[in-house]
């Protein structure tokens, strides 16, 4: 029977267990951060356990980040996390890319820069973005902080493997389309529980046209359409990327040659397809308060299907039948494991050379890594954003979700580059709007989103 | 962990779709480094007014909710973040069972590691189910896969080795430990690529 490259990578890994029910599988690598590990190294000290693979760890932090004036942690309890994550780290030996650090940033963007994600593996963390790095050719999904604790002791989890969704995407972007106007679309078209149960593997041209950074922001989102993992077929821009990072292979040809034992060896693998093409796809823009309501910067907003989009429409201000150019920005945040890599920072700084955002608006550009900060300086993006008058950051995960200081202020819209558009996620009373970062860029200048498409000016 | 294996309590009913981890317990509570003491906080947005006095009008406000352990709820329940913390809040508050549509995959697992035992059934029996008054009791048998309540009785599907840490309240790294043999032969025929 044919397989996907989700099946074959899941049976290579598997320890105990019949297919169809839960399985032992081996995890390769285990990301960590301070928010979803401290109960799980205390279950390890109060069990007297030991982590069974330090080697196979690695751990950050990002959440609780300052991105100020990193090292005055002001909150209390953030800092307190911070502080047990160094202790836990210390005690258990895991290594630690603490605040300040070189290899600092937000999980989902130091596993791949540092060359930890690699194709064929099992990858798990505390988090449920972890699915970013799918975009590589490995399984990658969440875990809960029980599991966490349970991937320490045993390096292994019990895991019922998903069904697969193949989803062909084929066709050119427009002038202006990004991965994240795909991502988006396919949630806001099926609804925010499509992929529930299911991994999904991508493919088509539009697929292969794009780069890592794009296919991490795809597979980075799946999980806004409730898929536990997303997954691309790594190929010479996956081997270009890891080729040469500081934990990559060293022998490339082979593992290369491992790497390609994994791909899905035709449609008929899949349990369930989708099609989608590009080419007449808007930049798309979220009115409400779950990344599936979302439309086209051309149509209007929805009428109100149930209770949950009435609400929404409440808590936003909004109404059926405005259009995303009406809502009134106030707050601009560029950054996020969705799109603070260095190619959002580079769309980004495009559009914002040269011009300065509306005076109304307060915004922030938080790099998602120290390493994408440093290589962003040198490229000069931190002079084209403060003359633009952003604010240029340290990295971490910032007003994503308003657990640092970083927050929107309640009542203020807030055009963001990030994931999630829940009711309080980026500060109480905040209302967030989600787009690309050229899109989100672009509102920066205007005070409102724009078709970009129609723009002279693009990235 | 507790085991379950037939469960009779008191019910309150929730009757929202999609309600996300964020909304069972938002981020500002996630600073804790324990597993308890997240009940109070539970559905803080919902169950708090904006002064901080509890919401008269919530649900678990009400003083016929005391006591509860069953949760009658929509679809897709627990989506988005991956936080365990929702499963502590929602015990830490003294449910053991919830009733669902359905549920993302995290929190379905975290659940699971939690004794916190979640059990889907279709609209139309959580419409009937959600009538239970204060007075009133609802039974989980898990050993037969049946909920009852009144003269109405359920059954639902559950994954056996779900239902059978369930039915033990096994410790998962205990059980894996037994497997040891096979995890380290693994690690012995790892591809390295150096
Ligand atoms: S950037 Fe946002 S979504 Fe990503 S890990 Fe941080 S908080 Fe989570």
């Amino acid at each position: 029977m044919a397989q996907t490259m989700y099946d074959k990578i899941w049976n290579k890994h598997v320890i105990s267990g019949k297919a169809g029910e839960p399985q032992l599988i081996y995890v390769d690598l285990h990301l960590v951060h301070e928010v979803t590990s401290p109960q799980a190294f205390e279950g390890l000290r109060e069990n007297n356990r030991k982590v069974r693979r330090p080697d196979r760890t690695f751990a950050t932090m990002d959440h609780n980040v300052p991105t100020e004036d990193i090292f005055n942690v002001k909150d209390v309890i953030s800092r307190k996390q911070m502080d047990t994550l160094r202790k836990n780290c210390t005690d258990f030996g895991v290594r630690l890319a603490a605040i300040g650090e070189e290899q600092q940033g937000i999980i989902h963007a130091i596993g791949p820069q540092l060359g930890l994600t690699q194709p064929g593996e099992v990858i798990v963390c505390g988090d449920s973005h972890t699915s970013t790095h799918g975009a590589f050719g490995s399984i990658a999904f969440g875990i809960g902080t029980s599991e966490v604790e349970h991937v320490f002791a045993t390096q292994t989890i019990w895991q019922a493997k998903p069904k697969t969704m193949g989803i062909h995407v084929h066709g050119d972007f427009q002038k202006g389309v990004y991965a994240k106007d795909l991502v988006m679309a396919l949630i806001a078209q099926n609804g925010v529980d499509f992929g529930t149960g299911y991994a999904i593997e991508f493919y088509g041209n539009t697929i292969e046209n794009m780069s890592m950074d794009e296919r991490m922001t795809l597979c980075n989102m799946v999980i806004e359409g409730g898929a536990k993992s997303g997954i691309i077929r790594p190929d010479q821009t996956t081997f270009d990327y890891v080729t040469g990072r500081e934990y990559a292979p060293k022998d490339m040809a082979a593992a290369k040659a491992y790497w390609q034992q994994f791909y899905t060896d035709d449609e008929s693998a899949f349990d369930d397809r989708m099609d989608f093409d590009v080419s007449s796809l808007a930049p798309y823009v979220s009115w409400g308060t779950n990344p599936g309501m979302a439309v086209p910067i051309d149509q209007p907003f929805p009428e109100p299907k149930d209770i949950n989009d009435q609400k929404a429409y409440d808590y936003e201000g909004l109404k059926p039948a405005q259009k995303p150019e009406e809502i009134d920005i106030g707050f601009v945040f560029i950054g996020s494991c969705t799109n603070g890599r260095l190619s959002d920072l580079k769309i980004a700084a495009n559009i914002l050379k040269g011009r300065h955002i509306n005076p109304k608006i307060t915004a922030l550009v938080v790099p998602a890594s120290r390493a994408i900060r440093e290589e962003a300086e040198r490229r000069g993006y931190d002079k084209i954003f403060k003359d633009a008058g952003c604010e240029w950051r340290e990295p971490g995960c910032s007003a994503c979700l308003g657990m640092n200081p970083d927050q929107v202020p309640a009542g203020v819209h807030c055009a963001s580059t990030s994931n999630r558009n829940f009711v309080g996620r980026q500060g109480v009373g905040s209302m967030t709007h989600l787009a690309s970062p050229a899109m989100v860029a672009t509102a920066a200048i205007y005070g409102h989103f724009v078709d970009i498409r129609k723009q002279t000016v693009t990235a | 962990m507790e085991p379950i294996t037939v469960h009779t309590g008191k019910s309150v009913a929730l009757m929202r779709n999609d309600v996300d981890t964020d909304q069972i317990i938002p981020k500002q509570f996630l600073k804790n480094i324990l597993k308890t003491g997240f009940g109070i906080h539970l559905f803080y947005d919902w169950r708090y007014l904006k002064n901080g006095r509890p919401n008269p009008d919530f649900i678990l406000n009400q003083p016929t909710s005391k006591g509860a352990t069953i949760l009658v709820t929509g679809n897709n329940f627990g989506c988005g973040s991956s936080r365990e913390h929702a499963a502590w809040a929602l015990k830490d508050w003294g449910f053991k069972v919830i009733i669902a549509g359905g549920y993302s995959d995290i929190f379905y697992m975290n659940c699971t590691k939690n004794g916190l035992l979640p059990i889907v059934l279709p609209q139309t029996a959580r419409d009937i189910l959600a009538k239970a008054t204060p007075e009133e009791t609802i039974t989980i048998d898990l050993v037969h896969q049946r909920v009852k309540y009144a003269n109405h009785e359920f059954t639902f599907e559950i994954n056996p080795t779900w239902k059978d840490k369930f039915l033990k309240g096994t410790d998962d790294i205990d059980l894996t430990m037994t497997y040891e043999d096979q995890i380290t032969a693994f690690e012995a025929k790892m591809p390295v690529f150096d």
